[in-house]
């Protein structure tokens, strides 16, 4: 019997030893990572910020912004979107490779570590990159002048843990698809791609038909970006709508949670 | 006998309307080699995967370690080693990387880890590829280090589900020797196979499994002794004499199987029964003089070959 193993310890820090794994299969990628979290900004802030932006203040100065410049109004919800973006790649393609494509959730589950510390695991790997991503973001933004230091550095934590919260809920979601033939297709195109469309992202949500306006409700990315632009440059929130947007992303985490440590314990015992 | 390291009684596990075990009992006792012998479907996986605690038994009574997986799946998994059917390694990563962070789920330290590497390679034959990415290596090498991986902790009781299924005769020879090794140096084996000859080398003793329930015990040269003779005359007569044939050589010895192609006839001497058959000139078109194999087992316990 080997005695150095500790299955107190293991109950511990299981979580820690599966992110440290995926930790170590993301670092194969990781000047693809790299370019894209300095790449994205960059292509955004020329793209977006100066060719549209100078084509909206010059048509509507600042008034459909609440009084900022475009490019002040869109930094926010830009870097919500990338940490999402990020969030989504280490929440959904792990999930699928360790209970179908590759089974590694099968080989993790033969050793002491349990369903539950596998999510967690996956959960904490993603945070890691999301948190990359963010700080990546936000250091293109400073240098280009979009915000300052002192004012937006808490829009970093904010906006991981908004991230942090949609990866739990993809986590949870994706645990349960046993056939990705259309999963990912339909999560990319009819659900991905309108919340970054429909999210008060480029325009305020309220200038949308209100029929349209419930997608944003709904959206995690919405909630993210309200709370990025209150804190990145003072944007108006009331104390109802600040908690409205914490308790959603509150939300979202624990359901995530709830149902992915039902799912991985299921899925893998069967 | 000392306190069996595995124990199961009337272990039932069912899926639905369908039943995969189907009541067994059996214990494994420690250093010995235990197989589980039966055709694809028998149940062997799914008994499996309980010894292992990541599937729940529906009704029963089992103890690996002298613990009731149900209630602590992680202790027994901590002093467990599992070689699945499919290879789950991380195709992405290397060799030694691979093995780096199975080492960690078991909560060891790295330098424990790393020292281990080293020994396992050694072991499974892995040197030259330890900075390979897995997706370059061959069947069998991947094989070997599922193994290597399995024994990263050190565990008390080795599992392996299907082991050579899916190899080429030479890479199935490096396995069975490197698995002898284990058997040697007294690590507990329990083993899942529907090949014999496998069973046959590597297993102490076996339970014959079909269709969930367990059909006899014992080791190989017991269940050959209970259930065959000691040799097999096999004979061809082309398919369609074979039918035509039959009765005369039902009456000649104590036991025929008629497969599609040939006909078994169980006997104590090959080559006595093959001259009277001569003798009565009938002029099968093959024959072959064979020792009973486990094989012979199954298919008098069953009916039905092993590999249909």
């Amino acid at each position: 019997m080997n005695s150095g193993i500790s299955v107190t310890k293991i109950r511990s820090f299981g979580a820690i030893y599966v992110a440290e794994a995926r930790i170590s299969a993301m670092l194969k990628w990781k000047s693809v990572i790299a370019i894209v979290a300095i790449g994205n900004p960059l292509f955004y802030l020329i793209a977006i910020g100066i060719g549209v932006g100078v084509l909206v203040n010059e048509n509507s100065g600042t008034s459909g912004t609440g009084g900022v410049e475009y490019i002040t109004f869109i930094a926010p919800a830009l870097l919500a979107s990338a940490a999402i973006t990020a969030a989504l790649d280490e929440a959904m393609f792990p999930v699928m490779e360790g209970f179908k494509w590759r089974k590694l959730f099968y080989a993790m589950n033969s050793t002491p570590i349990t369903g539950p510390q596998i999510a967690l695991g996956v959960f904490i790997a993603a945070l890691a990159r999301v948190a990359f991503t963010v700080i990546c973001y936000w250091a293109v933004l400073i240098a280009f002048g979009v915000m300052s230091v002192e004012q937006s550095w808490d829009v970093i934590p904010v906006t991981i843990f908004a991230a942090g919260a949609f990866a739990a809920i993809i986590i949870g979601i994706t645990a349960k698809v046993k056939n990705d033939d259309y999963f990912m297709t339909v999560l990319n195109r009819l659900i991905i791609m309108p919340m970054f469309l429909f999210s008060g992202t480029f325009f305020p949500l309220d200038s949308m038909p209100i029929y349209l306006q419930p997608i944003g409700w709904i959206s995690p990315l919405w909630h993210s970006t309200e709370l990025g632009r209150y804190f990145s440059y003072g944007y108006p929130l009331s104390a109802t709508m600040l908690t409205v947007h914490f308790a959603f992303l509150l939300a979202l985490l624990i359901g995530g949670f709830a149902l992915a440590n039902k799912t991985f314990t299921i899925r893998l015992t069967k | 006998m000392s306190e069996p390291l595995i124990s199961a009684r009337g272990l039932t596990k069912r899926y639905g309307d369908f039943t995969a075990v189907d009541a067994i009992d059996f214990d494994v006792a420690k250093g010995e080699s235990f197989g589980l012998l039966g055709p694809n479907g028998a149940g062997k996986s799914t008994t499996m995967r309980i010894i292992a605690a990541t599937s729940q038994r529906t009704s029963g009574t089992i103890t690996i370690l002298g613990r009731d997986p149900e209630e602590h799946g992680p202790q027994i998994r901590a002093h467990l080693g599992v070689v699945p059917q499919q290879d789950n390694l991380d195709t992405e990563l290397t060799v030694t990387e691979n093995l780096f962070i199975y080492g960690r789920y078991f909560g060891l330290s790295k330098k424990f880890i790393r020292t281990k590497i080293e020994e396992l390679l050694e072991f499974a034959q892995l040197e030259e590829k330890r900075d390979v990415k897995v997706d370059a290596l061959s069947g069998g090498m991947k094989r070997r280090l599922t193994i290597a991986r399995a024994l990263v902790s050190e565990p008390d009781i080795l599992m392996l589900d299907e082991p050579t299924t899916g190899l080429d005769p030479q890479a199935r020879h490096i396995l069975w020797d490197r698995l002898f090794r284990l058997k040697e140096l007294g690590v507990t084996l329990v083993i899942t196979t529907h090949f014999m000859d496998e069973a046959e080398q590597l297993c102490d003793r076996l339970v014959v499994m079909d269709k969930g329930k367990i059909m006899a015990e014992g080791s190989p040269l017991e269940l050959i002794k209970a259930y065959s003779t000691k040799e097999v005359l096999e004979v061809r007569f082309g398919s369609d004499r074979n039918k035509e044939i039959a009765p005369t050589l039902r009456a000649m010895c104590s036991r025929i199987e008629e497969l599609p192609d040939r006909i078994l006839m169980y006997v104590e001497d090959g080559e006595a029964l093959l001259e009277e058959i001569l003798n009565k000139k009938l002029h099968p078109t093959t024959s072959l003089v064979r020792r009973s194999s486990l094989e012979d087992v199954f298919l008098r316990l069953t009916g039905r070959t092993l590999i249909e």
